[in-house]
């Protein structure tokens, strides 16, 4: 039988790939929140003074 | 915007830890596979993004179905959202499936059935976002939208199947279900199995989660169009 190949530099990139395309889409959801909150406010205001 | 429900916040919690059991299983208690070597592992996480992905494929088109017979607004936005995430997971399932193809197969990509139709699934709901942007009107847009996921749909059972119908053109291992004669059958141990089905246990709590989150901010996105459209 042959011997188990040494893989483990790829299994480490694709853990690596999953948990920074996870965590960018976790932070893309966050900023985009943040943004329209802010956006949001400003209208309130603008509404509120019309 | 309402402060985050009490059941959301446990559900992000719910999330976290359910990610870190699957992480624990795939990494330290499923055996090492004997052939492939320790890139196997990335089979967990790469089934379990691929079947929350299509799963959420066709749950978009179901909603999109809701907002045609409805023309209710909220089902647009939770369309949108189950597109959204199910196209980023299924992005990591076809990168996560390169990376195993490389010491697997010698090469990063390969034009086989599963992998093609997996590329044009992935390709077509990519573009389903740059379309939709193009439209002003939110009726036209919703209702586009609708009807691009119902015809988006067929390519999860497509890129599912593909492998079964190939037969021994493809290289792509099956998992589920009977291989066909020269098709590579992939056999998993028990623990591999317990570590496998946490997976996808796993990665159908993190699309909930994540996908209640994101309809919670398409609903803000709208009041704020919404507020535009009433203050400009």
């Amino acid at each position: 039988m042959e011997p188990t190949p040494d893989t483990s530099q790829y299994m480490i990139l694709g853990y690596a790939v999953f948990f920074i395309v996870s965590a960018i889409y976790i932070v893309s959801l966050y900023v985009r929140n943040r943004s329209l909150q802010r956006d949001l406010e400003t209208l309130e205001d603008l509404d509120a003074k019309k | 915007m309402t402060p985050k429900p009490i059941l959301l916040k446990m559900l992000d919690y719910l999330s976290i830890i359910v990610l870190g059991v699957a992480t624990y299983l795939a990494l330290f208690f499923a055996p090492r596979e004997l052939v492939m070597g320790e890139v196997q592992r990335v089979f967990y996480f790469h089934i379990g993004t691929a079947w929350t992905a299509l799963l959420g494929f066709i749950f978009a088109a179901g909603l999109g179905i809701a907002y045609l017979v409805t023309k209710n607004a909220k089902w647009d936005i939770y369309e949108v959202a189950a597109v959204e995430i199910s196209t980023i997971f299924f992005l990591i399932t076809i990168v996560l499936g390169s990376i195993w193809a490389r010491p697997a197969w010698g090469t990063w990509w390969t034009w086989d059935e599963r992998l093609t139709t997996a590329a044009i699934t992935e390709l077509f709901y990519i573009a389903y976002f740059m379309l939709r942007n193009g439209i002003e009107d939110p009726d036209r847009r919703a209702r586009f939208g609708a009807v691009y996921t119902l015809i988006g749909s067929i390519s999860a059972p497509i890129t599912f199947m593909a492998i079964r119908w190939a037969k021994s053109r493809t290289i792509h291992p099956v998992l589920i279900g009977a291989a066909s004669e020269g098709q590579e059958k992939m056999n998993m141990s028990p623990d591999m199995r317990i570590a496998f089905f946490f997976a996808l246990f796993a990665f159908t709590v993190i699309f909930v989660d994540l996908f209640w989150n994101r309809i919670r901010l398409g609903q803000l996105q709208d009041k704020v169009e919404q507020l535009k459209l009433k203050v400009m």
